[in-house]
């Protein structure tokens, strides 16, 4: 269920930014794709009764079934480069309006 | 509705309705929790044998930092990149002064802060530093460290952070991560091998050199980050 | 149903639907607010789904960083006249 909703989120994200004209709303429709994108990976890697993949108890560790950590490991380095993107993608918005003094994109025009 | 919003949303449908019908084809994919880890890589590295050797009582840490070191590297030079083309996109002139808003902080605000920001920096020295022994590790906890400067920043209207130490910590611990890279080709085998003793999986001195990879990871994303919000709160001195 | 599928579901139909929501939002500023909402229910679906340490990185991330810098973006460009 959380895969389906993950999928639906993320399509929801690139029907965002193929239809807004305003350049803060497009990147807010990144994030929200890249918050979909994440969800789906680490539900990949769910299994039903197992535990968080850290090593708590003297045991063998052969008896206890442990959730996919590699997804988790992936879905770590992503969110912290999607900040970078982030942050890069406001700062070309913000010399956006400082050149053309408005974020929709229809009245920026051409490449000058 | 205009020709280009019905055409969005008919590509999108098509690429929804393709992906869930994907999904449901079990042979092709793996039903939701029904995994058997043994088919995959991460069966090799939940292995007995494999944790006892590594040390690390956090698996994921293992994981980001010692088997898959190499794309923390490229990671960390992702965040490099984009650091630096927010740097050049801003700041261009040479004498810089606070972002004028026409707001000035509250009383409760600025003592508050004083207050919560030695809290927040423990917090996020803790997370860096049990790294391999409890969830978390370098990357939340650099993030942690940047939100409270960024805490310092919202509360004091003429408030800047020394930006040139900032940068020195930065491009060490960037440098630091290769040298100790290199240390283990030149002691060891390949690159980013471990090369300290293990040690019993528990103790805060165990797991080899995954404590010192992570702080320098945390600290090069805190000052990072800080050097990101330091540029987006400035702005020319038209003096 | 366990519990789990319950919470699941619900915690996926509200997703979507503050997703929409911020998508077709008026202001700017409402559709960053509702960005910072639907990272936090993120959160939630992360430590259901057994990840500690990406919980913690998304907490962090999302409520502090990124609507703060959107924030700063909107604050800078509003003093020159433009909504």
């Amino acid at each position: 269920m959380i895969q389906y909703a993950a999928i639906v989120i993320f399509v929801l994200g690139l029907y965002g930014i193929l239809v807004n004209r305003n350049v803060i709303k497009m990147i807010v429709s990144l994030n929200v794709m890249e918050i979909g994108l994440n969800l789906f990976i680490i539900s990949i890697g769910f299994i039903y009764d197992g535990i968080a993949p850290i090593i708590t108890s003297t045991e063998a560790a052969g008896a206890l079934i442990y959730v996919d950590p590699l997804p988790q490991a992936l879905v770590l380095t992503a969110i912290v480069i999607g900040v970078g993107t982030t942050a890069l993608a406001l700062a070309v918005a913000k010399s956006i309006h400082r050149v053309h003094g408005t974020f929709d994109l229809n009245e920026v025009g051409d490449l000058q | 509705m205009k020709l280009k919003n019905l055409l969005a949303l008919l590509v999108t449908l098509l690429l929804a309705l393709a992906i869930i019908l994907t999904l449901n084809n079990n042979t092709l994919f793996p039903a939701f929790g029904d995994v058997d880890l043994a088919d995959r890589v991460s069966g090799q590295y939940l292995d007995s044998a494999q944790i006892d050797e590594i040390g690390a009582a956090n698996i994921v840490t293992a994981i980001v930092v010692g088997f898959r070191g190499f794309d923390t590297l490229g990671e960390v030079t992702v965040l490099f990149i984009s650091s630096l083309g927010v740097a050049l996109l801003f700041g261009a002139s040479r004498k810089q002064k606070r972002l004028d808003a026409d707001f000035s902080p509250n009383f409760m605000l600025r003592v508050g802060s004083r207050v919560l920001f030695g809290v927040i920096l423990t917090v996020g020295l803790y997370i860096i530093l049990h790294g391999h022994l409890t969830p978390g590790g370098g990357f939340p906890g650099g993030t942690m460290i940047a939100s409270a400067i960024l805490l310092l920043y919202l509360a004091d209207d003429q408030f800047r952070a020394k930006i040139k130490g900032f940068k020195i910590l930065e491009s060490a611990s960037g440098s630091l991560y290769v040298v100790i890279g290199l240390l283990g080709l030149v002691l060891a085998t390949y690159f980013l091998q471990n090369f300290l003793p293990a040690g019993t999986v528990g103790n805060l001195l165990s797991a080899g050199i995954f404590p010192i990879l992570y702080i320098l990871i945390g600290l090069k994303v805190g000052s990072e980050i800080s050097g990101i919000i330091d540029n987006f709160l400035t702005e020319e001195d038209a003096k | 149903m366990t519990a789990f599928d319950i919470l699941s579901l619900i915690l996926g139909v509200m997703m979507v639907v503050i997703v929409f929501v911020a998508i077709h939002a008026k202001k700017m500023i409402s559709a960053v607010l509702f960005l910072s909402l639907v990272s936090m229910l993120a959160v939630v679906a992360f430590v259901m789904l057994k990840a500690p340490d990406v919980a913690i990185t998304e907490a962090v991330i999302g409520s502090g960083l990124v609507t703060s810098l959107f924030v700063f973006t909107l604050l800078a460009t509003r003093k020159e006249g433009v909504k």
